[in-house]
This record gives structure tokens, sequence and C-alpha cells, in this order.
């Protein structure tokens, strides 16, 4: 049996991460999906942290992935706060109708 | 012996007094008092970059060197702060007019300004992450604050997704860093940089590099910008193009030097990279745009470029290039801001160029003044707009770059076009459609103020040149 090392833990997280912005990019469907890609790739993060923490002996990983959750928080509850105000006005949340502006 | 608390008390203040606005707004009238906690909120702004500016000199840490006050740090608080309350002071009352002044903004603005001077005091990934999120998330809220509109709750999405994909990608970098250093603090990240420089530390460099580039708008991380500008109300557009672009700009020069300031070569060429993208795509693609605050939008890509084409020589005259550069440039923003609050039909805010046709012959002093901002932003000679631009192309040369700054006047003389045009229809275009709008006291006295500066600055800049050099030198070991 091999014994899982920080490696592993990278690959997951690495993984996750481009799981995770793939999601943001090719998802054509919905906001909500896009605010839980966006979770998914600060989870990929706080694997990260919490996979170097240990391997080094060093807690401030640790504590950087405290800051990074409560962080997280905040973020989705504003954007879930302004993806209300936008559903109010235009009535979908798809991501192909948010597009009154072009760039 | 100072004390942690002492180095920190100005965010302190700051911070308190935003939560105390926030009691007295929830408890008392409501909106009723919104006018009057943006005059209180732009005073205290003023209060404290005067206390910044005059207190001490030297560099002091605190929290185990997690916050750095140094000279740079107050170069660049001062100039937000002065900038957020000029906005504050210009926009009220284009707010109230539109029913649009809620006790909420003058409070979210002040988050926003703590969040701005955490980062550009940041001296560890922590403050660097907790100081950009703070600003962040009060910015995403502010854009969509007219909740009835379309655009602006499309613009607040839009600016939430890209910068939270943004926000991401930097802590991720973070995250690879932090594993490769064995620390967050970026004095010990900068002590490991010896020899072999090991793979994954360069691969979180470039993390970092790209969701800093996100928050400063350098492209290719531009896609954001034009539609966040365009559907944001514009006193929120001009605070956007104002102080977040000087704090993120700062704590890009804070992450380059205090933390990979040993492999100048490493970040360089990135920089140099996103400075000739932002540099063209600003100067091209603006051409197109009827809108100015669009225009405005593709500006300030531009300017960004120029702004990174002094940090990516890596000198300490790059990084005094830069700040005087982006002091000049926020300078230049307010008084333009300033005029396009101004412009509206028939009680109708208006944004279309079009608008402006002819415009010298209603109201002369004003065309004269946007007349000044235009060349001074398109970098013509008379004007301290010129100066910013000598200054980093100088610093580009110096630093071995002599191509990033031949790049840079093309690019310059590109974008010049486009601000030329609106000096074109202000003053030859055919009679049209005209702006009928009245120009509140304190928008004329920023707009004349900001355009006298870009004309009596070329005597010496109001010193700023040696208090930037003095900055870069704390910086740059």
């Amino acid at each position: 049996m091999a014994t899982v090392g920080l490696e592993h833990y990278l690959t997951v997280a690495g993984a996750l991460f481009v799981i995770g912005i793939f999601g943001i990019f090719l998802n054509r469907k919905n906001v909500i999906v896009i605010l839980m890609s966006i979770e998914l790739m600060l989870l990929a993060v706080n694997i990260n942290f919490v996979a170097f923490s240990s391997f080094l002996g060093d807690l401030v990983g640790q504590v950087f992935t405290m800051f990074v959750l409560t962080v997280a928080a905040a973020e989705a509850a504003i954007g879930l706060a302004i993806l209300v105000c936008f559903f109010r006005n235009r009535g979908t949340i798809d991501v192909e109708d948010v597009n009154v502006m072009k760039g | 012996m100072t004390s942690d608390f002492q180095i920190v008390l100005p965010e302190v203040i700051i911070a308190v007094c935003a939560m105390a606005t926030l009691m007295f707004g929830v408890t008392t009238g409501k909106d009723k008092t919104a006018s009057l906690l943006v005059w209180m909120t732009s005073g205290l702004f003023v209060l404290m970059a005067v206390w910044i500016g005059a207190g001490g000199d030297g560099a002091r840490s605190a929290f185990g060197g997690m916050f750095i006050d140094d000279p740079f740090a107050r170069f660049a608080k001062v100039t937000i702060l002065l900038s957020a309350a000029a906005v504050l002071a210009m926009g009220r009352d284009y707010m109230q007019r539109r029913d649009l002044l809620r006790f909420e903004y003058p409070v979210l603005v002040a988050l926003a300004v703590v969040g701005m001077m955490l980062m550009v005091s940041a001296g560890d990934l922590m403050t660097l992450y907790m100081g950009l999120e703070l600003q962040s998330l009060a910015l995403y809220v502010i854009a969509a604050l007219r909740r009835d509109s379309v655009k602006s709750t499309e613009a607040g999405l839009k600016y939430f997704m890209l910068g939270a994909l943004s926000s991401g990608m930097l802590l991720y970098g973070a995250s690879l860093v932090y594993g490769f250093a064995g620390t967050t603090l970026f004095s010990g990240i900068l002590s490991t940089l010896s020899g072999e420089v090991p793979l994954g530390l360069l691969f979180g460099l470039v993390f970092v590099l790209s969701g800093l580039a996100f928050k400063i708008s350098a492209a290719p991380f531009h896609m954001w910008t034009p539609d966040v500008y365009e559907g944001a109300p514009t006193p929120v557009t001009a605070f956007l193009a104002t102080a977040p672009k000087v704090a993120a700009m700062a704590l890009f020069g804070r992450v380059v030097h205090d933390a990979f300031g040993a492999i100048p070569g490493d970040w360089g060429q990135v920089v140099a990279a996103l400075a000739v993208a932002s540099m063209f795509l600003g100067a091209v693609a603006a051409i197109g745009q009827r809108d100015i605050k669009r225009l405005m939008a593709y500006s300030s890509i531009s300017h960004m470029g120029f702004a990174l084409m002094g940090l990516a020589s890596g000198t300490a005259g790059g990084v005094q290039a830069m700040l005087i550069y982006m002091a000049i440039y926020v300078t230049m923003n307010i008084g333009t801001f300033a005029f396009i609050l101004s412009m509206e039909k028939d009680g109708r805010p208006v944004t279309s160029i079009d608008s402006l046709n002819m415009y010298s012959r209603r109201e002369p002093l004003r065309a004269l003044a946007l007349l000044v901002l235009m060349f001074s932003l398109a970098g013509v000679p008379p004007t301290v707009g010129f100066f910013g631009k000598l200054y980093v192309l100088k610093a580009a040369v110096e630093g071995g770059m002599a191509w990033l700054a031949v790049l840079g006047v093309v690019a310059s003389v590109i974008g010049a076009f486009y601000y030329l045009r609106i000096v074109f229809y202000m003053y030859f275009g055919k009679d049209g459609d005209r702006l009928d709008g009245p120009m509140p006291a304190v928008q004329w006295v920023l707009l004349v103020g900001s355009a006298a500066v870009m004309l009596i600055g070329i005597v010496n800049l109001f010193g700023i040149e040696a208090t930037a050099a003095v900055a870069a030198q704390t910086l740059v070991r």
C-alpha cells in the first residue's frame, strides 16, 4: 500500500481548481452554476493550504484557510444578493441573458 | 516605542466610523441623512489624508511584519483618500437628483477605502487577501447600487463573477507560494529566493500576478471593465476608475518588489507583456466607442499599461515613475468624471459623445477645461499628462527596455486619436443635440481645478517627484 503524500493532495486540489475554472467558462446555462464553480475553486485552494500546512508543520496555512472560508461565505452572500436583484429586473438567470451590454 | 495598534490607527478609525455611520443610518431617518453622511465621510478622508501625509517618516511595521507603514504606503494612501473624498463630494448631487443617495453608499465607500489602505500596507499574503476582498466585496455592491436598473445589476453581476474568479486565481497562487516558500510573509518569501527558484513558486507568482492584473484591468484580463463602467451609476464609475486602481497598482508594486524583488528577470517579462497588451488594446478598442463611459474604461486600460511599464523596468526609478503616473492619472480622471457627471439633457444623464457637438459655443470655460484634460490624457506636451508618460518611458529605457518605450510611444499616438476626437466635436462638430444640465459648484471646481493642475503642474509637479522618489527607495532595496 502506497501512502498518501503531498503530491496526491496537490493533484486533487489542482483538478478541482481546473474544474472550477472550466465550470465558469464552459457553462452556458445558469449563473448559480458559476457561483458553485467559484466555491469549488476556493475549496481547492483550501485543500492546498491545509496539505502544505501539514506537510511543512506550519500552522499559518490553516489560519489562512479560516480566513478563506469566512471570505467565501461573505462572497457567496453578496453574489446571491446581486443575483436576486438581477432576477427581479430581468426575470431570468441564464448566462446567455446577461447581455444588455456587449463588451 | 509605538505599539502595533498605533500604526494601524488610521484604518481602525475609518472602519469604526464606517460602522458607526451604518448604525446611525439604520436607526435614524434612513436616507434623509445620506447627504450629511457623504459630506462627513468625505471630510474624514481628507482629515486622514492630512494626518497620514504629515505623520512621521521612515518605515514601521506591525503585527510581526504583516502590516507595513512606509513612505510608499503613505504616498498611495494619501492619493487613495484624497481621490475617494473628491469622488464622494462630486457625486453627491448627481445621486441625490436621481434618488440614488442611500446611506449605505458612504458606508460602503469607507469600507472599500479601508480595504485599499490594507492592500497598500500589506506585508503578508493574508493581509493582501483580506484587504483585497474587503475592497472588492464593497465595490461589487456599489456597482449594483441602482437596484431597479437592469444595466446596473448586470454590471454588478459581471464584476462579481470575474472578480471572484480573479480572487480564486490569486488565492491559488498564494497557496503555491506558501507551499514552496514555507511562509506567507513577504520578507520571508524574499529571503528564500536564492539560487535555484522552485518551479512551483514561479507558478504561484504567475497566478498571483494574473489575479492582480484582473484588479487593475490590465489586458488580457480587462473584459469586465467596459461593461462595469457603462452599467454602474456614474459616481460609482468615477470611484472605480480612481482609488481602486491606485491601490491595486501599489499592491502590484509591493508584491513584485517586497516579495519577489530578488528575481526581477522572472516577473519583468510578464509585466512588460501585460503593459504592451494593455496599452495597445486600450488605444485600439476605444476608437469605435461612442459612449464616453466605455471610452474612459478603455482609456483606463491603456493608462494601466503605461503605469505597468514603469514597474516592468524593476528599478527604483520605475516605481517612482509608476507612483507619479498614478497620481497624475487620478487627478485627470477626477476632472473628466466631474464633467461626465454634469452631462445631461432634459434632466436625464447622457453619455454619448455625440452630445458634445459644439459644446464650446455654449460653455466655453468648461469646454476649455475638458480640452486641457483630454490633451493631458493623450499626453500632449504642454500638460502634466505628458510628463507622466515621459517618466515611465525614461524608466523603461533606463531599465534596458527600449523596445517597450518605443511601443509605448506608438500606442500613445494611436490613443491620442479618440481623445482628440472629443476635442474636435466640442470645437468643430456639427450643431446637434445639446447638453443643457446645470453644473453643481463642486463638480465645476473639480473640473476646472483639475485642468488648472494639468497646466500649472508642469512647473514642478507640485513637488510629488521628490516624495515619490523617497517612496520608491523604501520599496526597491
